[in-house]
């Protein structure tokens, strides 16, 4: 019969709870456009509709997200209450200051994500299957903290003026904390789908150097300070371009960190079979399928985001394609892509090399992320070191 | 057996997967060279970065405009050929998989898949049929019975998602439009109308008028970007499109005008938008047509777009008043009107030949010196660009504050200098005095340059220095009345270090250390008395009668003073009043392919999703009759996510034996599969 015994979990959700979820998220949807359609444009309620859409979609058989949404949703109301309108208080009110205001919760997320890594490496190496189950409660808590710290900074940005306000993801800092959530929900959609938590380690390793990388960025350079939006950013592009764009990099570093798993996977079937990456990490096939699996995710997002960021650049770079180094480095990522999924899907091949190409990939995309706003000078210079 | 032709192996060729993924990374490897070397810049500075050699090397290669190089073009010429055959190769088939269904599976083929079951009913084969295809059709699989009696059995072929090869179509195809639609945009027509000889390219700079022929473009359908710098209150027809080392006019079919243009500022000082307000006139427009741009929200009119790309100075008047820092050419009573960009011949004494304002800005916001934190920014005023340039053509540039700007808790006018663009500049702090001028130092500046006054307070304090001496007094009054002139003398030619530099060729090693300090220290003190006469108070005789705002001032007028000779002109030019005129930045587009490259771009998002995440999906079921009922054979298989069809599979499987039954309830989701 079947070539191996691994099932995937298909996870459907009572179809009661489907239509709850549902209901709520048409009723958020409705009440938001109720209070606020008078000051949205067209654009802003369309980008409403469509993520109430989005949301009722990724939560309808996904018990976890939408607990996540509901949290995320609850705490950064009460933290914007807390608030009132006095941003002050993200240091006296001890709720804010401990907890919900946005740099505390990003602080919160930081260090939850670190130790989620360890959780995650001692379940794989102890072979403690508490400790891995520590690591999936510890990453997502953290992926909560981190979404209710773009939340709540969203609102912070509008209390410390009305024309400052703007969505958290114009600036290198802001983009490093939705690439760390992002990168976490997707391994978390897949950890579920796969049953397997032995590549938490793998995929929070990456998220971790983020993390890191965050970290210096706020002590080192006070990055995490509220800046205001140059004029060419006050787009409802940026609503729509930047988050696709970070589905795509989520996407490609998960695929190239199952890529190591796979890698240290064969290396050790060979030289130790016994060992823990032989055994405890998912079987080979079911891990090329699961980076097929990212790269694909990847690279439909990743298209999108080009196109939008296409669009945006019609409106306000006078064309849209100028063959900005941003641009250019972007059709590099994709053309890579591109060219690794010609060779799986046309081409058959499987196992090794792609793991290998997954892993230069990310390399490649992180030049496209970082090393364009680094080395290279362009139009698209909205996040310097 | 003949050897297949030319052109079917070229075919051949073209459509193998191994040139298709060659191309789509020699393409990426070669876009790197744009993003590493700066595109489109001037082409000195291309010649200074590589020396002529190279210079001439990369330019052959186009490597100064790489992506409308010959070459990279020939390799996405080649991408959409190799794409064009490979869709032209696959569409029938792939055509033909989004309808058709397989009707000729046997049942042996079907027990080799990956997933298959068997089993057994009691009801008949009519019955069965027609149970399992209400099914199929129920859960929305396209689907046919095919009676083979020769077999004895029936089959139902049933599929879903075919529109998955649509994805594959899709994305091929969006690959071809988007290049034919950004072709149509390019500046190829452009190049090739330049090589044929119909098409100079114009270096130098000229007004519009004055652009040849040659050089322009008259309106056509053709697409361009280019861009127009036009000043407040007036108004052009053209833009500038810059094409190798220079640039051709494009003609616009209508007029622009620009009323006004607008920055406005957060509370922190940086920029909040750009802003200009439009007005079209165009024969085809009854009223002419108004309209404000920003970034981000152009004017789109006739197939044009307008964007606000930046801005610069529009000739802004100003009232400038020098002040001589040169004994020879002073002083001047008049300030005198002139205006951004305009040259104009000095009489500033023998080097200097024309003074050619370059800039002028209202704002200059700067982080606050005097702030604790730094990235605090604050607005310093007004400042003023322009070039003295030399009789022999070089030329320095400067930069002059307008207002007093505060250092270390003193203010002081600042005035930058520096020799080339690439440098920064190095500023002279000029002290204000009681009356927040400049004049105090200046006529410091002047008391020192009067030779015949510093020779009397020499005198003077050569007398007084003596005043105990008995021996010999009239000579060494006399000497050191000379070194005391020839140390102030010294001071201005070169500074301290011009001191320094006469104390260290002058006195032998032995006496320096203690004779030097006391040369210093005579020169300090004459460059006191210089200043205290020209305070002109009574009150005031020694050093020691000046009060602190007195002796800073002197501390930093002496610092000004001994960096003059770098300062390198006759002259402080001091902005009294300006009258602020601006020019807006406009890039004008017209874009014919670009609702083509949208459709491409539609066209590939569409694909993309669809490829991935519609999965093609057949199923089979073959009843065979048999002596107590039906046997039924039921196989599936996916041309995507096979782990997802594992348990698609065994659903389908359960729902299907539930359905021939007639026990499957389509409302009821089976909780077993949770």
């Amino acid at each position: 019969m079947r070539e191996n015994t691994f099932t995937l979990q298909q996870g459907s959700s009572p179809l009661a709870v489907i239509w709850v979820w549902r209901g709520l998220m048409l009723a958020a949807a409705i009440l938001l456009l109720t209070l606020y359609g008078t000051v949205l444009d067209g654009y802003e309620i369309t980008i409403v509709v469509l993520a109430a859409v989005g949301l009722a979609f990724l939560g309808q058989n996904w018990r976890g997200f939408r607990w996540h949404a509901l949290i995320t949703a609850v705490l950064s109301l009460w933290a914007v209450k807390r608030y009132g309108s006095d941003l002050k208080l993200a240091d006296t009110d001890f709720l804010l200051n401990y907890l919900l205001s946005s740099q505390s919760a990003i602080m919160w997320m930081s260090a939850l994500f670190l130790m989620a890594m360890l959780a995650y490496f001692t379940g794989l190496f102890m072979r403690s299957e508490f400790s891995d189950k520590v690591g999936t409660g510890l990453t997502w808590t953290a992926v909560t903290m981190g979404m209710i710290g773009l939340m709540v900074r969203w609102r912070e940005s509008y209390l410390i003026s009305p024309d400052v306000g703007h969505i958290p993801v114009s600036n290198l800092y802001e983009v490093f904390i939705l690439f760390a959530v992002i990168t976490a929900l997707l391994y978390l959609f897949y950890e579920r789908r796969y049953q397997t938590r032995a590549l938490g380690g793998f995929v929070l390793l990456v998220i971790s150097m983020a993390v890191i990388f965050q970290l210096w960025y706020t002590f080192g350079r006070g990055a995490n300070e509220i800046q205001p939006l140059v004029p060419a950013l006050q787009s409802y592009w940026m609503k729509i371009h930047v988050p696709a764009n970070f589905v795509g990099y989520g996407a490609f570093s998960l695929a190239a960190m199952i890529g190591v798993a796979y890698l240290l996977k064969t290396w050790q079937t060979s030289s130790n079979p016994q060992g823990v990456l032989a055994t405890r990490l998912p079987l080979l096939p079911v891990m090329d399928d699961l980076m097929y699996k990212a790269i694909a995710l990847g690279f439909a997002f990743f298209t999108l985001a080009t196109i939008l960021g296409a669009l945006w650049a019609a409106e306000a770079w006078g064309g849209y394609w100028s063959w900005d180094p941003k641009e250019t480095w972007a059709l590099i990522v994709w053309l890579n892509y591109a060219a690794w999924l010609h060779m799986r899907m046309t081409k058959g091949w499987h196992g090794r090399p792609m793991a290998w190409w997954a892993i230069i990939g990310l390399f490649v995309t992180l030049f496209a992320f970082l090393g364009v706003n680094m080395f290279l000078s362009g139009l698209h210079s909205y996040g310097t070191l | 057996m003949s050897r297949p032709s030319f052109a079917r192996r070229l075919f051949s060729f073209l459509s193998t997967m191994d040139l298709a993924i060659t191309l789509l990374l020699t393409l990426a490897i070669a876009s790197i060279i744009g993003t590493v070397l700066q595109q489109n810049q001037p082409y000195p500075d291309y010649l200074l970065k590589f020396g002529p050699f190279w210079f001439d090397v990369f330019e052959s290669l186009g490597l100064y405009d790489v992506y409308s190089a010959a070459w990279f073009l020939l390799i996405l010429v080649l991408l959409v050929v190799s794409t064009s055959v490979c869709v032209f190769r696959n569409a029938p088939t792939m055509v033909r998989e989004i309808w058709q269904l397989r009707t000729q599976v046997q049942a042996k083929s079907l027990r080799a898949m990956q997933h298959h079951e068997q089993w057994t009913q009691s009801s008949d084969v009519e019955t069965l049929t027609a149970q399992a295809q209400a099914y199929f059709t129920q859960q929305g699989f396209r689907n046919k019975v095919v009676a083979r009696p020769e077999a004895g059995e029936t089959l139902i072929s049933a599929m879903k998602g075919g529109m998955n090869r649509m994805g594959y179509l899709l994305t091929h195809l969006a690959i071809i439009v988007i290049c034919l639609g950004a072709l149509l945009d390019s500046n190829v027509p452009m190049k090739l109308a330049k090589w044929q000889g119909n098409l100079q390219v114009e270096t130098r700079d000229l007004s519009i008028s004055k652009v040849p022929q040659e050089s322009r473009l008259a309106v056509g359908n053709h697409a361009f970007r280019g861009s127009i710098s036009i000043p407040e209150g007036k108004s052009a027809s053209v833009a500038f499109i810059g094409l190798e080392d220079g640039y051709v006019m494009q003609e616009l079919p209508f007029k622009i005008a620009v009323k006004d243009f607008r920055i406005a500022h957060y509370a922190t000082g940086q920029p909040k938008s750009f802003e200009s307000d439009l007005v079209i006139t165009d024969p085809e427009l009854e009223s002419p047509l108004e309209q404000t741009i920003s970034v981000n929200h152009p004017l789109s009119y006739r197939g044009y777009t307008i964007y606000q790309a930046s801005f610069a100075d529009g000739g802004s008047l100003l009232t400038l008043k020098p002040w001589a820092l040169s004994q020879e050419i002073g002083p001047f009573d008049t300030a005198f009107n002139t205006k951004v960009f305009d040259k104009q011949a000095t009489a500033w004494g023998s080097n200097a030949a024309q003074l050619e304002i370059t800039n002028f800005r209202v704002f200059n916001i700067n982080p606050d010196p005097t702030d604790d934190e730094p990235g605090n920014m604050r607005n310093f005023g007004p400042t003023i660009n322009f070039k003295i340039r030399s009789k022999t053509g070089e030329a320095r540039e400067y930069e002059n504050y307008m207002l007093p700007v505060p250092r270390d808790g003193r203010d002081y006018f600042f005035s930058g200098v520096r020799e080339n663009p690439n440098e920064t500049f190095r500023y002279l702090y000029l002290p204000v005095d009681d009356n927040g001028s400049v004049a105090g130092w200046v006529a410091f500046v002047g008391a020192l340059q009067d030779t015949e006054l510093v020779d009397m307070i020499a005198a003077e304090m050569a007398t007084i220095t003596l005043s105990d001496v008995t021996t010999e007094k009239g000579i060494l009054q006399k000497n050191l009345h000379n070194s005391l002139a020839a140390l102030v003398e010294l001071f201005l030619r070169g500074g301290f270090s011009e001191v320094g530099r006469f104390i260290e060729a002058s006195l032998p090693e032995a006496d320096r250390e203690a004779l030097g300090a006391a040369y210093l220290a005579m020169l300090r003190e004459m460059l006191g008395r210089v200043y205290i006469h020209t305070l002109d108070q009574p009150a005031i005789q020694t050093i020691t009668d000046l009060n602190d705002e007195q002796v800073f001032f002197l501390q930093d007028a002496v610092t000004a003073v001994g960096a003059l000779p770098l300062y390198g002109a006759p002259v402080y030019l001091e902005l009294t009043d300006y009258t602020h005129i601006q020019a807006t930045g406009l890039q004008i587009a017209h874009m014919p392919g670009k609702p083509i490259v949208y459709l491409g771009c539609a066209m590939l998002i569409i694909g993309v999703f669809l490829l991935f995440y519609l999965p093609q999906r057949r199923f089979w079921l073959i009843l065979k009759p048999e002596q107590n009922g039906c046997n039924l054979l039921f196989a599936g298989m996916s041309n995507r996510n096979p782990y997802e069809f594992d348990s698609f599979f065994d659903q389908t499987y359960q729902q299907l034996k539930q359905a021939v039954e007639g026990n499957f309830d389509p409302e009821k989701r089976s909780e077993s599969m949770t």
